[in-house]
């Protein structure tokens, strides 16, 4: 029998860490210790809460109290106060709204399967470092019925059905994009995961790995199983040090219990996984430039067609996932494509993990499902605009698109941005308050294409390059009309020549700057004035 | 055409690396990882590096070479003993990373991508770190610092001088 009566869970992310967590960690051991309570409490070193920019974060259950910035001073309090006389520490409660992927402990399994957390269900509540946590939530049962109850041909169905599309960026049909490379004979075929994240304003993927990596595994070997693949290539950003530490260590945890490797369930399939640092590209989370980094070469795209589906690593059929698309793979197994069909929109379906940032009270990280409005996450979910009225939220990231107090009840989802020619990309919503310009954004954002682009195709290399120049010019007080409109002119012709995703880009941006601020542009033009004091309008500094 | 001569000295450096390299040598594409270990052998990579790696993975100096300077991550120059990066990704620019950069070249005397005098410091941005919730952030080597202002550049620069 259980002795324990309270749990103190808390979560050990990049964010935290440097926040001192450990620190907070061992020092409330060390009272548990002294105070005698080390066999009735424990604590549990969990993912992300879902809360950033709030020091070390906390959380006590069964009470469901969640304590913020927390220094190892405030242990004491806590302990004599809360966790031995069991009066929260008020000074310190987190007040804000706290994220739908945050569990209750009340709440039963089955109320959680009508909830709308898919990805991050385990996040902030397991220990992502325990194989035997992940496994006593259900995990890894979905790769049991994949490989004893199904033929690989029936998987690619039911995620067919469950209308999952990529959470990379692109939102293309996941089930579609596995029937391409699952009938072709040739082999070794691969299975790569891409955690290359590197929108800037984006992290989702990071905090999956953080807090989840069996999940992922799972997935990525449910994947390999309905294509054919034996082998398995994890992408992660070179900087992403503690997703690598965790991934690295779950995939030994899974071979040391048979869930990777030879023969997985006594089902004849084999499979394992691999993780590849990167070495610091934007471009090289578009697949075919992500291949020819895995490679070892210089990671330009290639030209498609073939795709990788038939042609890509070392030339056999590759398929390439985001983290958050495989993510959600196991539960559509377990549940089934009509139970995941029955969250988000109609043509949408599942959840969506956003990290909001930004002029907002509250940043983090959330899982709301397909169509829910920007009001609601910016209001609901963030605690609203900081500083200031709301002025324009950019989504999607760098390669997303501005969308300004008018579109704050559009539906998140792959088709309703899609009508505003807007897009869901990575789930990066960057809150600007009217604080800020549009003219400095814009630049800083066209300044981050001419870096990043690989120089591979002209459209991007040249294009990329004019295109900062311009936004440069209207910066620092030299623009003319002209500027503008050959910055529309420019993008656009990029938009349908680019060789890949990065060239593409520019236009939204650009488009929709220009289409809900043009009077701001033009002030920069005309009037050689930034309202907001920002650009540098005498043409001094130039980057 | 004759080729490059390049002389590759042999020391412990070099040796450390080479050992690698056996290690590696029948893993398909391992010359990133060969690039990102031999960085953390010198620190940097300059030619004499890159020319030996060339040889013993037996892979043009040219292809050596057009990896090595397409990826942020490494360098061919030498580097400060703490290379200081200032993520400039778009959730950190609103916060008023470019300001941050400013006072980094206001206090150290040096540009983007360089080195001081006395070779502690080498200031560089970078995209997006993905701890944006902490915007505007920079790194310190394997240093991270959230919310950094006027008061924290001076605060990071006293501790680490006082490290020396």
């Amino acid at each position: 029998m259980s002795l324990i009566t309270k749990y103190v869970l808390i979560s050990i992310d990049e964010d935290t860490l440097i926040a001192g967590a450990r620190k907070v960690e061992t020092e409330l051991k060390r009272i548990l210790e002294e105070l005698d309570l080390s066999r009735e409490i424990m604590v549990v070193e969990t993912g992300t809460m879902g809360i950033m920019g709030k020091g070390v974060v906390i959380l006590i259950q069964p009470d469901d109290v969640t304590y913020v910035n927390v220094t190892p001073e405030d242990v004491r309090e806590i302990a004599n106060e809360h966790l031995l006389k069991g009066r929260p520490v008020k000074r310190l409660e987190f007040t804000g709204k706290i994220d739908q992927s945050v569990i209750s402990f009340r709440e039963t399994a089955q109320e959680l399967k009508k909830q709308t957390r898919v990805v991050l269900g385990n996040s902030g509540l397991i220990n992502p470092e325990s194989i035997d946590e992940y496994i006593a939530v259900n995990g890894y049962e979905a790769l049991g019925k994949a490989l004893t109850e199904h033929k690989p041909e029936e998987i690619i169905d039911i995620v067919k059905k469950s209308g999952l599309r990529g959470r990379g960026g692109a939102g293309f049909p996941t089930g579609l994009k596995w029937s391409f490379t699952a009938p072709l004979k040739n082999k070794p075929k691969y299975l790569v995961c891409n955690a290359d994240e590197g929108e800037p304003g984006t992290f989702k993927d990071r905090l999956i790995m953080e807090g989840d990596p069996h999940k992922l595994l799972e997935g990525m070997a449910i994947a390999a199983y309905a294509i054919g693949a034996e082998k398995g290539f994890i992408y992660i950003r070179g900087e992403y040090t503690l997703s690598i530490n965790r991934t690295q260590k779950a995939i030994e945890d899974a071979r040391k219990y048979g869930l990777l490797g030879q023969d997985i369930f006594g089902s004849g399939f084999s499979f394992d996984v691999e993780i590849k640092k990167g070495a610091g590209a934007y471009v090289c989370g578009e697949e075919t430039a992500l291949i020819n980094s895995l490679e070892g070469g210089r990671g330009n795209p290639r030209v498609k067609p073939p795709f990788p589906g038939v042609q890509g690593l070392w030339q056999q059929p590759t398929v390439v996932n985001n983290v958050e698309t495989l993510s959600n793979v196991p539960a559509i197994i377990l549940n089934g494509a009509d139970w995941y069909k029955s969250i988000g929109t109609e043509k949408s379906s599942g959840t969506k993990v956003y990290t909001i940032l930004g002029h907002v009270h509250n940043p983090g990280l959330i899982e709301v499902e397909m169509g829910t409005t920007l009001r609601d996450i910016i209001y609901k979910y963030a605690g609203g605009v900081k500083g200031g009225k709301f002025k324009c939220a950019l989504v999607g990231g760098a390669a997303g698109a501005f969308l300004n107090e008018e579109m704050l009840d559009v539906r998140m989802d792959y088709d309703h941005l899609g009508e505003y020619k807007a897009v869901l990309g990575s789930g990066a919503i960057l809150v600007m308050n009217e604080e800020s310009c549009i003219v400095d954004m814009l630049r800083n954002i066209l300044f981050f294409f001419k870096h990043e682009s690989c120089g591979k195709c002209s459209p991007c290399r040249i294009g990329t390059a004019q295109l900062y120049m311009l936004a440069d010019k209207i910066y620092s007080g030299q623009g003319t009309d002209e500027d503008l409109d050959q910055m529309l002119t420019l993008s656009e012709a990029m938009s349908t020549t680019a060789l890949c995703a990065l060239g593409q880009s520019p236009y939204l941006v650009i488009h929709t700057a220009d289409k809900f601020f043009k009077d701001e542009i033009e002030e920069h033009i005309r009037r050689k004035v930034c309202m907001k004091d920002i650009c540098r309008m005498n043409g001094a500094e130039h980057k | 055409m004759e080729a490059l001569k390049i002389h590759i000295p042999d020391n412990e450096q070099y040796r450390e690396l080479g050992a690698y390299i056996e290690s590696v040598r029948n893993m398909p594409g391992p010359l990133i990882n060969v690039l990102h270990k031999a960085q953390g052998i010198f620190g940097y990579l300059p030619m004499e590096v890159q020319a030996f790696i060339s040889r013993e993975l037996d892979i043009p100096l040219s292809t050596v070479y057009g990896v090595v300077t397409f990826y942020n991550f490494f360098s061919m120059t030498p580097r400060g003993k703490y290379v200081i990066n200032v993520c400039m990704g778009t959730a950190c620019y609103v916060k008023g990373a470019g300001k941050v950069v400013d006072y980094f070249k206001d206090e150290l005397k040096v540009g983007e991508g360089e080195t001081t005098e006395d070779n502690l410091f080498t200031l560089t941005t970078a995209r997006c770190f993905g701890a944006c919730g902490l915007a505007p952030v920079l790194m310190v080597n394997e240093d991270v610092y959230g919310h950094v202002d006027r008061k924290k550049v001076t605060e990071i620069l006293k501790k680490y001088r006082s490290l020396g």
